[in-house]
């Protein structure tokens, strides 16, 4: 804690927690409720983010089809809570297990490719379960499902909006120590250096389809949880929470942030988010009705950062402490 | 008789109608540099890949540490102690030297399916890391990233990359390529001191260190083994003179 102080990127972190944590406090003393639902949207999609950049940042599995867990996470909740089974306690670990049964298939299959190949078969895989999701007649089809939120009796209650916030928030904690300790374990290095070099790691002795597919496993397990968490949000599952667009946006944000560092899917979904809510209304500013193409503006920054901020938003904050695989 | 460390007997490999391997038979023995030589495009590098397993053989068997490993995959014959180097620098260019040399420790260190260790800080991969490092003259090094390191360093860290697992087999696809006289009389002193306890299969285009080092060489010409023997049986003998060597070429 003290010798984070002594870095940018701790002095960065320490202040954009503080500010996550009073977040609640905030938007209840200037009333701005709105506000509140954008940032637990925002902490969500980081945990989604965490959990791609554990396979595409470290692994460098380039998974287009990563929305596909905030569907399985989702309808999970939706389904068993259309059939009366509401309790948080079987919802979650089920959405959660769910996403990586999904996970270990598809990377089973998937992670036998390479290349453009892994790219199009993740995203087929995932449009295979967006369409199941649109042929859901029982369930809503393409218009989704108005659902009740997940009870955790005497816990919690997560129509309280800050509480479901500070969950989100603890949670992605988690998300992002575990990243940290991944990145360094002995599994991480594995991961990283099939990223660098899969050939010379085989010639090794490693068997890294098998590393690169319990990665893509927990991954999945994350993602679930993050369309769990989602789903309890909205209160509201569809099919378009797994579309294709919303796994580039995930691609977008991890490579936004920076790959392959422990904090980078946040400072990319907090860039994506801000980005969004802001350049809308400035575009409306100048042409009313243009803000629905805010994209037109994000592509080129986009472009900007990957052309002149190789590492993302992270290397902004100083060297690299993280990823990679140098000292210091 | 004691079985050799690897037998190959009868290898075949065709890609379409070329045959890159044809019914090769070799064997090398624990502490015993074996050179395998040969023009370019004789089929060396394909000849290694069916060794470690990257290629599949058509025909034939290979045998190592008294099994038969030609249907393991090349993760298992790494573990049974069989290492390699390649023709073309193959590390990890993201990492340090050290880590480098720490992640193929860990190889050799049962499973890696530890999440919350540091493995920065084990001790167990840091203390031979360095050590193998060291043994190859690059302990001043370690905080390099391979990719920023000379071609000659990346060669030898290559080695060390090799030596880490204590491999009971070193194959080494032209370890002096690309590599100035200075470095090159270098690897060949390291290569020299790695024989004991161990087979070595060498391929190798400079002469005077195959001559140097090997105790028995190979000659491969479009995919056939044409001669085995001593340096000195390989230096007289007409066909590989006439197929290979050239007059002018041969060291004395």
């Amino acid at each position: 804690m003290i010798q984070a102080l002594r870095t940018r990127r701790g002095l960065v972190v320490i202040a954009l927690a503080a500010l996550a944590i009073a977040l609640p406090l905030l938007t209840q003393a200037f009333d701005q409720r709105y506000l509140l639902s954008i940032g637990t949207r925002v902490v969500i999609w980081s945990i989604a983010a965490a959990s791609l950049n554990l396979i595409l940042g470290y692994g460098g599995m380039v998974s287009f089809g990563h929305a596909v867990f905030f569907g399985i996470g989702g309808y999970a909740v939706g389904i068993l809570g259309h059939h009366g089974v509401v309790l948080g306690w079987v919802q979650w670990p089920v959405g959660v297990l769910a996403a990586a049964l999904w996970a270990a298939a598809i990377g089973a299959l998937s992670l036998r490719t390479r290349g453009v190949y892994f790219i199009m078969i993740t995203l087929a895989f995932s449009q295979l379960v967006y369409y199941v999701g649109v042929g859901l007649e029982a369930y809503g089809a393409d218009d989704g499902l108005n659902i009740s939120r997940s009870r955790f009796p005497g816990l919690i209650d997560l129509r309280d909006r800050a509480a479901f916030y500070w969950l989100c928030l603890a949670l992605l904690g988690l998300v992002l120590w575990f990243s940290a300790r991944f990145a360094n374990s002995h599994f991480g290095f594995v991961l990283r250096g099939a990223k660098s070099n899969d050939v010379r790691m085989a010639s090794l002795g490693f068997p890294v389809f098998r590393y690169r597919l319990a990665a893509f496993t927990i991954s999945g397990a994350l993602g679930g949880l993050s369309g769990v968490l989602l789903a309890n949000h909205d209160a509201y599952i569809s099919p378009a929470m797994m579309s294709w667009v919303k796994s580039g946006d995930l691609i977008v944000i991890v490579v936004l942030g920076g790959m392959g560092t422990v904090f980078g899917p946040v400072w990319g979904t907090v860039a994506f988010f801000v980005l969004e809510e802001s350049l809308k209304p400035v575009i409306d500013l100048f042409r009313k009705g243009w803000g629905e193409y805010w994209q037109i503006v994000f592509g080129p920054i986009l472009i900007l950062i990957a052309l002149y901020a190789k590492g993302g938003i992270d290397s902004l904050l100083g060297g690299r402490r993280d990823g990679g695989g140098g000292h210091g | 008789m004691v079985e050799p460390l690897l037998s190959v007997t009868g290898l075949l490999k065709r890609f379409g109608g070329l045959v890159a391997t044809d019914n090769v038979s070799l064997d090398v023995r624990e502490g015993e540099i074996h050179a395998l030589i040969g023009p370019n495009g004789a089929g060396k590098t394909t000849l290694v890949h069916q060794l470690t397993g990257q290629l599949a053989p058509d025909a034939g068997s290979v045998r190592f540490a008294g099994l038969d490993i030609t249907r393991l995959a090349t993760p298992q014959r790494a573990r049974l102690g069989m290492a390699r180097s390649y023709q073309i620098t193959s590390v990890l260019r993201d990492f340090t030297a050290e880590d480098n040399v720490a992640i193929a420790v860990q190889a050799h260190r049962g499973h890696s399916f530890r999440f919350f260790a540091d493995a920065r800080h084990d001790a167990s991969l840091r203390v031979p890391a360095r050590a193998g490092l060291a043994a190859v003259g690059l302990d001043a090094r370690a905080d390099t990233l391979a990719a920023n390191l000379s071609h000659g360093e990346q060669r030898q860290l290559e080695i060390a990359m090799a030596l880490a697992g204590a491999p009971r087999l070193l194959l080494l696809d032209e370890p002096m390529a690309g590599m100035g006289p200075d470095e090159s009389q270098r690897m060949i002193a390291l290569l020299a001191g790695l024989k004991e306890r161990r087979g070595i299969l060498l391929i190798e285009h400079d002469m005077e260190a195959v001559f140097r080092l090997a105790d028995r060489i190979t000659v491969l010409v479009y995919g056939r083994a044409i001669a085995t023997g001593t340096p000195d049986e390989i230096r007289r003998d007409p066909a590989v003179r006439e197929a290979y060597l050239g007059d002018e070429a041969m060291p004395c």
